[in-house]
């Protein structure tokens, strides 16, 4: 069983007992722990179940790397699943539940899957689920969908806060190891601006765990000096629980920080994102152990052999009684001193290498512990928990030469330096024979801008997993990125540590080097993805070669742990079964983050009413306080309808529309886009910019306009007008209004640099209300002595008003068919000219109206709205617009791409109206089909509807839509299927339902 | 997150503050235009592993068009230049060259 030792532990604090729950159950931890070394202290090995067999899972790891102990953390807002143990601070009061098992951890429906392995080999999904067809729908794909995903998602909003902080920095140093610390130390010496952020709660990484002497004193003492130091210089930030997530291009860089995860009540941002642009960025990130592979090597109780050795040294944990250590390197040797040095039982080390280990293995053999050279773990014995391991000699096939009881089994497959952020943006790894690792390749790093280099690795990072050799790396890394900035390091020496002499690894793949089928199918490479040895040995025979293929065939890697454990040893695997070597294989794409980080990280302060800015016209305050319904239109709000009293939105739409046919109704029309364009040459770029001419604009006068872009799809409408010689008013769609600038801009920057022509989009300099009905005129007669007859103010010009003082510029435009003046005024005095009109408008019963009013008055009209009959392949010509396409124009945007034969095709869907038999109101985006069928036996379509309402007016329901052939089609009764299997019969109109002279808006 | 230098305005911006405008240097081809050579200007665009010309607007920003010439394959930036020129300038071919001595651009001499 796994315990807590009377005394040590470097980390902990035992005058500091903090109780914590796991499956609601009760258990007690000391400040310091992690959640995986409490729960290890309480005999807790079994903390979760794999993804697809539902294998029993330990812990493996003591930190990011860990693939297996994934809990859900908290409760409600505060919930969070996939969390790592070894990576959870344990505070006072901690809640986690372990995941993927039903109904319980302990029994396992769901494990039965383990005893199915036979059938459910890699890529079994892809094989599987294929026939019969209708099996997908009601059988696999609910069984699919319940078992995905190991955590469960949270059910409420995200309680906490979250903020992005901005840096930037000379050197930005990623580890707080003891190479992180050096090279920081290295670099802050010379005045430059030094980051350091440690993904832990601690500096000084694995050293102090794995001793050592530094000119002349312990490795510890040596790291608390660097420590001190760094604290001293003001040019260096520090930074715990702060991870380096990923580098990115020209030298940014993504931090991660968890700031109150270990402390839930200290208040403030939960996590911080740290976006760092470093002129450059050292890597000192480490090394990873490496798993062995052998038969039951995910049975809990096998750990990596520097876990269980910094679950000892550091939180006073044994993770068994009796362990056994096997390794293939000398740094296996650490762990069996370190639980001798602890009173620990070892029953032996099991070395692969036939000559044994060098000086660490003569300092575990003076202390007693048996070694076994030349030897193999055949087979690791348990359930769920190991009992003991069949040992037999590494060159051979596995026969057992005997069996060891042990409750532990630390195993070492060498270590594997952290190349994850050097490789994120380009930069380049070699093979290292010698040492069985792929390290950075420091001839080709992640470029700059300027085609420097702008990522140094440093230390176990860089392959340097010699205690002296890595701080000699630092070092230099930590000079030469700080000169590289523009300082001058001083002379001196490295640090001098003392060597271990250590004996070289054996690349060990597959333990034993003979294992046969049986051995290898409980050979675990991924251990939260299930995949084996003899997995990926099938997708290489499979014709799954390339590594990447590899790799979503088995899903080996695809874990959230992202293979950090399995990477190596699953492309080792596929080489020997490609029969070529690792390099040739080569490694997946390394992407960022480097751990998962949080969503709220990276929405920061971007939510709720902070996510994007509100655009409030003039007017907005009054809307609000007048039972608007709120439509948001782009980041406008605009008032669908105003409710009164007990009204629903439809009685309200219907009481709007009724009072602008037969009176008056004001709307806010202050979004409608505004754009002015001025200069010499305004007219000729307006005529390319519209398909209809606006250089022969009157002045005084408005026209409508539609533009197009080059493929000569519709983009945005709107009325111009010409306010003076070279001065034209272009209005566009509340949506438009900037990216219709834009589209402006883009041509005269890039195109016509040399017109003479500015824009400037003046959509928020004014209010504008829309004064519609019958009864307009006689409103704002009562505000002024201006000559508004039909005469003097004929429809579609413009003029400058006076209004009770107000000089207002108004248009005598329509969207409704009536009689109708867009009044715009300052926006300033918005507000004020919109309460005089409504007080004014009172004597003619008149009411505010809101977008769905609007629509159903331009519906009726047969008006079109882009984004309604337009989606982006919609030409002029199909909506029968041809009378605002210029046939005299030479030129304008759209003009050849509407040429195409496609775009010309007689049979292309133009638009009508439509009216249902029975009066009733379509559905939006409904079909009309014919019995006629495609080529894959789907009923034909023949037409969409693009608008739909009813008509309060007309007392029915009318639409417009896209018929093939339409115009030529009036009088003709289509079928829409709908989705409950009836049909509605729909007779082709005109899509001007009312007053189709247009006598209304003309008087 | 690249960073390029607004010609204009000087500003070294963050590609955040910057839209991507695609291919640089496209000649526009109208309505006389035979469908082989509107079909290029339309649709046709160079997509090098290596270097590129672009266009890029300083949208949050000074709201300029500008050109930037960078290697797709390791990031670097050779320059940036006006937006009102139909070839890349001197300068920045010879930026272009000296790390890419054979650099072509489509028929550019």
């Amino acid at each position: 069983m796994s315990t807590r030792l009377a005394t040590g532990g470097r980390l902990i604090d035992h005058a500091a007992p903090m109780t914590f729950t796991f499956n609601g159950k009760e258990m007690q931890g000391y400040a310091g722990d992690t959640l995986a070394s409490a729960l290890l202290a309480n005999d807790r090995m079994l903390v979760g179940r794999s993804f697809k067999y539902h294998r029993p899972r330990g812990i493996m790891a003591s930190g990011a790397e860990e693939p297996n102990a994934l809990v859900g953390l908290g409760r409600d807002g505060q919930f969070e699943p996939n969390q790592r143990a070894t990576t959870t601070e344990l505070f006072d009061g901690l809640e986690s539940t372990s995941q993927n098992h039903w109904p319980s951890l302990d029994h396992d429906i769901g494990a039965v899957n383990q005893y199915l392995g036979r059938v459910l080999p890699a890529g079994f999904y892809y094989k599987m689920f294929l026939y019969p067809r209708a099996f997908w729908k009601h059988v696999y794909e609910p069984f699919i969908r319940h078992s995905a995903g190991l955590g469960k998602a949270p059910q409420d909003r995200d309680a906490d806060s979250y903020e992005h902080f901005h840096v930037h920095v000379d050197v930005l140093v990623i580890g707080g190891g003891i190479a992180g610390l050096q090279a920081a130390c290295a670099a802050g010496r010379t005045g430059a601006k030094v980051l350091l952020i440690e993904q832990t709660a601690h500096w000084g990484g694995r050293a102090p765990v794995d001793g050592g002497v530094v000119d002349g004193i312990s490795v510890d003492a040596f790291t608390q000096n660097l420590i001190a130091e760094l604290d001293a210089m003001e040019n260096v930030t520090m930074r715990l629980r702060t991870m380096g997530a990923g580098v990115y291009d020209h030298g940014y860089v993504l931090g991660y920080e968890r700031r109150t995860d270990h402390a839930p009540d200290m208040g403030g941002p939960r996590h911080r994102l740290w976006r760092i642009r470093a002129a450059r960025t050292i890597t000192a990130t480490g090394a990873i152990e490496r798993p062995l592979s052998f038969s039951g090597n995910d049975i809990p109780g096998v750990m990596l052999a520097s876990a269980v050795r910094d679950y000892a040294v550091n939180f006073g944990v044994a993770v068994g009684d009796r362990t056994l250590v096997v390794t293939n390197n000398d740094d296996g040797y650490r762990t069996a001193i370190a639980l001798k040095n602890l009173g620990l039982d070892v029953p032996a080390v099991i070395d692969a290498r036939p000559a044994g280990g060098g000086a660490l293995a003569q300092e575990a053999a003076s202390l007693g512990i048996r070694i076994e050279t030349g030897k193999a773990v055949a087979k690791a014995l348990g359930g769920k928990r190991i009992t003991g391991a069949a040992v037999c000699a590494q060159a051979g096939t596995g026969s057992v030469d005997e069996e060891i009881e042990c409750d532990c089994i630390a195993m070492s497959g060498g270590w594997s330096p952290v190349v994850h952020l050097w490789s994120h943006c380009g930069g380049k790894l070699i093979w290292d024979a010698d040492h069985a690792f792929f390290r950075p390749d420091p001839a080709r790093p992640p470029l700059g801008a300027e085609g420097q280099g702008v990522v140094m690795a440093a230390g176990s990072a860089n392959g340097a997993l010699d205690l002296a050799i890595a701080l000699a790396d630092a070092d230099y890394a930590g000079r030469k990125a700080a000169e590289a900035t523009g300082y001058r390091p001083k002379r001196g020496r490295p640090p001098e540590a003392e060597q271990a002499g250590e004996a070289p690894i054996l690349p060990v793949w597959q333990m034993p080097e003979g294992a046969d089928q049986t051995l290898r199918a409980k050979t675990w490479l991924d251990f939260q993805n299930d995949v084996k040895v003899t997995d990926v040995q099938l997708a290489a025979r499979e014709g799954f070669e390339s590594v990447e293929h590899t790799k979503r065939y088995t899903t080996l890697g695809m874990a959230t742990d992202q293979g950090k454990l399995s990477n190596i040893n699953g492309l080792a695997v596929l080489s020997e079964a490609l029969g070529q070597a690792i390099p040739a294989t080569g490694t997946t794409t390394f992407r960022p983050p480097y751990t998962p980080i949080s969503m709220g990280a990276i929405a920061g302060e971007a939510r709720g009413d902070l996510f994007q800015p509100l655009r409030r016209t003039p007017m907005h305050e009054w809307h609000e306080a007048n039972g608007a319904e709120w439509e948001p239109v782009g980041q406008w709000r605009r008032p669908y309808c105003y409710i009164q009293g007990d009204e629903t939105p439809a009685d309200a739409v219907t009481r709007e529309v009724t009072a602008v046919r037969q009176s008056l109704g004001l709307l806010d029309a202050s979004t409608l886009g505004k754009i002015i364009v001025k200069g010499p040459d305004a007219g000729q770029f307006l005529d390319m910019m519209y398909t209809n001419m606006m250089s022969n604009l009157g002045i005084g006068k408005c026209r409508y306009g539609l533009m197009c872009n080059e493929n000569g799809f519709l983009i945005d409408d709107g009325v111009v007008a010409r306010i003076d010689a070279d001065t034209w008013l272009c209005h566009t769609t509340t949506g438009g209004a900037d990216h219709i600038h834009a589209h402006m801009e883009e041509w005269l920057q890039t195109e016509w640099w040399d017109w003479q022509v500015y824009t400037a989009n003046v959509t928020e300099q004014w209010a504008q209300i829309a004064v519609v009905g019958p009864n307009a005129r006689n409103l704002l007669e009562k505000f002024t002595d201006d000559d508004l007859s039909a005469e003097a103010f004929p429809f579609m010009t413009w003029k400058d008003v006076t209004l009770n003082s107000v000089r207002a510029r108004v248009f005598r435009i329509s969207f409704s068919g009536e009689l109708s003046y867009e009044v715009a005024t300052p926006a300033g005095m918005g507000r004020a000219v919109w309460n005089e009109l409504l007080a004014g408008a009172e004597e003619f019963g008149a009411t505010t109206y809101g977008t769905e009013a609007l629509h159903v008055l331009r519906a009726e009209k047969g008006f079109i709205m882009i984004g309604d009959e337009t989606d982006g392949t919609v030409t002029p010509q199909d909506l029968c617009l041809n009378w605002a396409v210029s046939k005299k124009k030479h030129d304008f945007i759209g003009k050849r791409g509407q040429q195409r034969s496609h775009l010309c095709d007689p049979k292309r869907w133009r638009l009508v109206g439509l009216q249902t038999l029975d009066g009733s109101v379509l559905p939006d985006g409904a079909y009309a089909a014919t019995q006629a069928r495609n080529a894959n036996g789907q009923r034909k379509t023949i037409g969409r509807v693009t608008s739909t309402y009813y008509s309060p007016t007309l007392k029915r329901g009318i639409a417009m839509g896209l018929v093939e052939n339409g115009p030529q089609r009036m009088g003709e009764v289509i079928d829409f299927p709908m989705l409950d299997g009836t049909v509605q019969q729909v007779r082709i109109v005109d899509p001007v339902q009312y007053d189709k002279a247009g006598e209304k808006q003309n008087v | 997150m690249l960073m390029l230098k607004c010609p204009y305005c000087g500003v070294m911006a963050d590609e955040t503050e910057l839209s991507a405008g695609g291919e640089a240097h496209l000649k526009r081809f109208g309505p006389q235009s035979s469908a082989e050579d509107f079909e290029g200007y339309l649709f046709a665009r160079e997509n090098p592993k290596g270097v590129h010309v672009e266009r890029w607007r300083h949208v949050n920003g000074c709201g300029k068009w500008f050109h930037a010439a960078r290697c797709t394959l390791t990031l670097e930036v050779f320059g940036t230049y006006s937006a009102q020129v139909t070839a890349p300038p001197q300068d920045i071919r010879d930026a272009i060259r000296a790390k890419h001595p054979d650099w072509r651009w489509r028929d550019m001499a």
